[in-house]
């Protein structure tokens, strides 16, 4: 069988074998949430909802301000306790609304599903879907509704359904990918609806086998391909998985609309499924609790809002010599501070081991590795040199805003150089520059 | 973990484990045939010349490191160690001690520490070191000795490229033959009288993936090109391509030299035109110039022009139009 792949990238210890074979497992809603008003790409959500109030599960408390915005919901029905600053695994405090949890679940009756989705037109769908607060759920929390609704101009003819999950440690989509097949299918079905596009591709790599032979066989009878993909690393970012599955190139500062195709990630399609065939707004997600630091990893459906300290100590706690707090995977994920930070939409992982701290660093030695593992093909030691000497201009021309920031640079770099962390000061440089020029 | 302080980085959170010493080190280890062969073949004179070069070497640097107020870890990272071993590879067997010393010094201070240390020269170190020596002492310098496993009285023994070039070897039918160069028992620098010790080191770096293929296999291939055209016009006046590629330095600076990472390209294109052309250039020095040898100067030269390879083979962008 042929096994596609893209140029470049890395492959790191994968450690998915901790939880690979943990089924999803529901964790039971905690005393109280935080829900941040900011979960997704774009604009703050608006709330909608007073201190004081009773609210039920699913009830809209935050509205989209913007095109680029998503609405919120409450994942516990209970009382509003504050609406306030507080903790956000992005790094700065958000607005968010913590909710006593009553302990009844309680849904809104506002709440109702649909008979027959796949009937819908497009625009419904789209709908639907916005009043879902759906957005990727892959991590970078692009508005789903958005990237339902293709410009004019530029005819979507391929949805494709990531099912990667290229990061190591991360089980959360394969889990979903073997319980929850159907809804995935469902859901992609429903993407390519909305888009109006002609065929749906699944892409899932080669370490997923029982997930490649459980989707092939489901898709016999259908138009649906599945592909199989090399396990590497990063098979699941956008544009390396389109020039893999599809062998286009997304142009340079553009979108995967340019070359007629829609992403989605497999979690992303299960919530579309759900929340147009059961009305169920976006309140929880699947996610892998996992790292030698934990005492029992697990996969989990976890409501939105859950501090990380409770995700933990549902999974037996913390190891002693854990000394990093991760979430999302091991390549792009973000160090936390403290545990007491909500799991939002964008929440793949909750991931802790033993770091070394950063060792010495010495100078680079040209060694042309970044540029070796590059998926974008940058040259990231130059970007870096760029960045260092406030070289904006020639930043920008040697392709700095193309950077993904998979981290495979920084990856294999022998010199130990935080090249990630100098392309992102580089990166903002450029883009302060840019808003000066334009404004 | 809450009364406990959690680390926090940028991600990537995960790293190879590979580091600089441990390319650094793997580079000496594939040194050690063609050293160990050297020491067979010439004895202990060997063994101080590589003695001599690797502790002024390291001397020099911790010098350096001192007046440049900068942390000793270079000094262990084992750098200076290779430009040691390979500017002793590159000298005459009886080549006297002071002049190694003084090679040694160079190599470090004038080629490496000059330019900021390691990471940031543009010449090759050890051949630094090496072009003061033939500038400064130029007979000492291509006088050789033969191997102490050859029983030759002559005191005095031309390598087998200084016999093609100046001894008419092709016409006198002396020519050394590739089975000679190969196994390695003919005259020369210490580390160029045996390809197959070399050839050993080099597996064993491209295991490690500590060297681009891509450096050895374009010098080997416009060398191999262009001495192959003028042998295919006039076997009678040229040697063949085999002969070129077994005999001189030429092995030892395609692979271990030419291949450093500091003084390459670090782009695709630029590392082809980088390694093409050091090819072209020591087969242009070898049947046209006035040396019997040009892999040192080949490889000096092109290293001049790393910083302009790099600046103008910048690789295409994923999504990046080709300009039209």
């Amino acid at each position: 069988m042929k096994i596609k792949t893209f140029p470049r990238g890395i492959h790191p210890p994968e450690h998915k074998s901790l939880t690979a074979g943990s089924p999803l497992e529901s964790m039971p809603p905690p005393e109280k949430v935080f829900i941040p008003l900011h979960q997704h790409f774009g604009s703050p959500a608006k709330a909608v909802v007073q201190k004081g109030e009773e609210v039920l599960l699913g009830q809209k408390i935050g509205e989209a301000t913007a095109l680029f915005s998503a609405d919120v919901h409450a994942s516990v029905s209970g009382k509003v306790l504050a609406i306030d600053g507080y903790n956000h695994p992005l790094g700065k405090p958000v607005l968010a609304v913590s909710i006593a949890n009553n302990g009844e679940d309680r849904s809104d009756p506002g709440i109702s599903g649909t008979e027959n989705p796949l009937s819908l037109e497009p625009e419904s769908i789209r709908t639907k879907v916005k009043e879902a607060g759906i957005v990727g759920l892959g991590g970078a929390g692009f508005p789903t509704a958005v990237k339902l609704s293709p410009p004019k101009d530029k005819p979507i003819d391929t949805v494709i359904i990531n099912g990667c999950e290229c990061e190591p440690l991360l089980n959360a989509d394969y889990r979903l990918l073997m319980e929850f097949a159907d809804h995935v299918l469902q859901g992609a079905e429903l993407v390519r609806i909305a888009t109006g596009a002609g065929r749906i591709v699944i892409g899932i790599e080669d370490n997923k086998k029982d997930a490649f032979t459980l989707f092939k066989d489901k898709t016999q009878d259908s138009q649906i391909e599945v592909v199989l993909l090399k396990t590497k690393y990063p098979q699941g970012a956008e544009k390396n998985l389109i020039s893999a599955l599809l062998d286009r190139e997304v142009p340079k500062g553009g979108l995967p609309f340019d070359v007629g195709v829609v992403v989605q990630n497999v979690g992303t399609v299960k919530a579309i499924w759900d929340a147009v065939k059961t009305g169920r707004p976006l309140y929880e997600r699947a996610l892998t609790v996992s790292g030698s630091g934990v005492k029992n990893p697990k996969n989990l459906m976890v409501r939105i809002g859950t501090p990380f300290r409770d995700v933990l100590d549902f999974c037996g706690g913390h190891k002693n010599e854990a000394n990093i707090l991760v979430m999302g995977g091991p390549m792009m994920g973000l160090s936390q501070w403290t545990s007491d930070v909500p799991v939002i939409k964008g929440t793949s992982g909750i991931l802790s081991w033993q770091a070394t701290p950063p060792a010495f660093v010495h100078t680079c030695i040209q060694c042309a590795r970044c540029i070796g593992h590059c998926p974008m093909n940058l040259v990231p030691t130059r970007l870096m040199k760029y960045a260092k000497n406030d070289h904006i201009k020639e930043a920008e021309d040697w392709g700095i805003l193309d950077c993904v920031e998979c981290g495979c640079c920084q990856y294999t770099c022998p010199a130990r150089i935080p090249l990630v962390h100098w392309i992102r000061l580089g990166k903002n440089n450029v883009m302060i520059e840019k808003r000066k020029k334009s404004a | 973990m809450t009364d406990k302080a959690l680390l926090l980085e940028s991600s990537p959170h995960f790293r190879d484990q590979d580091s600089v010493p441990k390319i650094m080190y793997a580079v000496i280890l594939s040194l050690l045939p063609a050293v160990l062969a050297s020491i067979y073949f010439f004895r202990w004179r060997a063994l101080l010349l590589y003695a001599c070069c690797i502790i002024a070497g390291l001397a020099t640097e911790a010098l350096f490191l001192w007046i440049r107020k900068k942390p000793m870890n270079s000094l262990w990272d084992g750098s200076v160690i290779i430009t040691g071993l390979l500017l002793a590879m590159t000298l005459p067997p009886n080549l006297s001690l002071d002049s190694a010393v003084i090679g040694a010094v160079v190599a470090v201070g004038l080629g490496k520490h000059v330019f900021g240390g390691l990471g940031h020269n543009i010449f090759n170190p050890a051949l630094v070191g090496r072009a003061f020596l033939q500038t400064a002492f130029p007979v000492a310098m291509t006088t050789w000795t033969a191997p102490a496993t050859l029983s030759v009285d002559a005191v005095t023994f031309a390598t087998p490229l200084g016999n093609l070039k100046f001894e008419a070897a092709l016409v006198e039918g002396t020519l050394t033959p590739a089975k000679d160069l190969f196994w390695g028992n003919v005259g020369g620098s210490l580390g160029e009288t045996s390809a197959i010790a070399l050839l050993i080191g080099a597996a064993f770096l491209f295991y490690k993936k500590a060297i681009d293929w891509k450096i050895p296999a374009g010098i080997i291939l416009s060398l191999t090109v262009f001495t192959g055209i003028f042998w295919l016009v006039s076997p009678d006046a040229y040697a063949t391509p085999l002969f070129h590629l077994m005999a001189g330095g030429l092995i030892l600076g395609a692979f271990f030299m030419a291949t450093d990472m500091v003084t390459s390209p670090i782009t695709p294109m630029g590392t082809w035109i980088f390694a093409l052309g050091i090819g072209l250039l020591v087969g242009l020095i070898r049947l046209f110039g006035g040396l019997a040898e040009g892999v040192m100067f080949s490889i000096l030269f092109m290293n001049m022009f790393v910083p302009l390879l790099n600046r103008f083979t910048r690789p295409r962008i994923l999504g990046e139009r080709r300009k039209k």
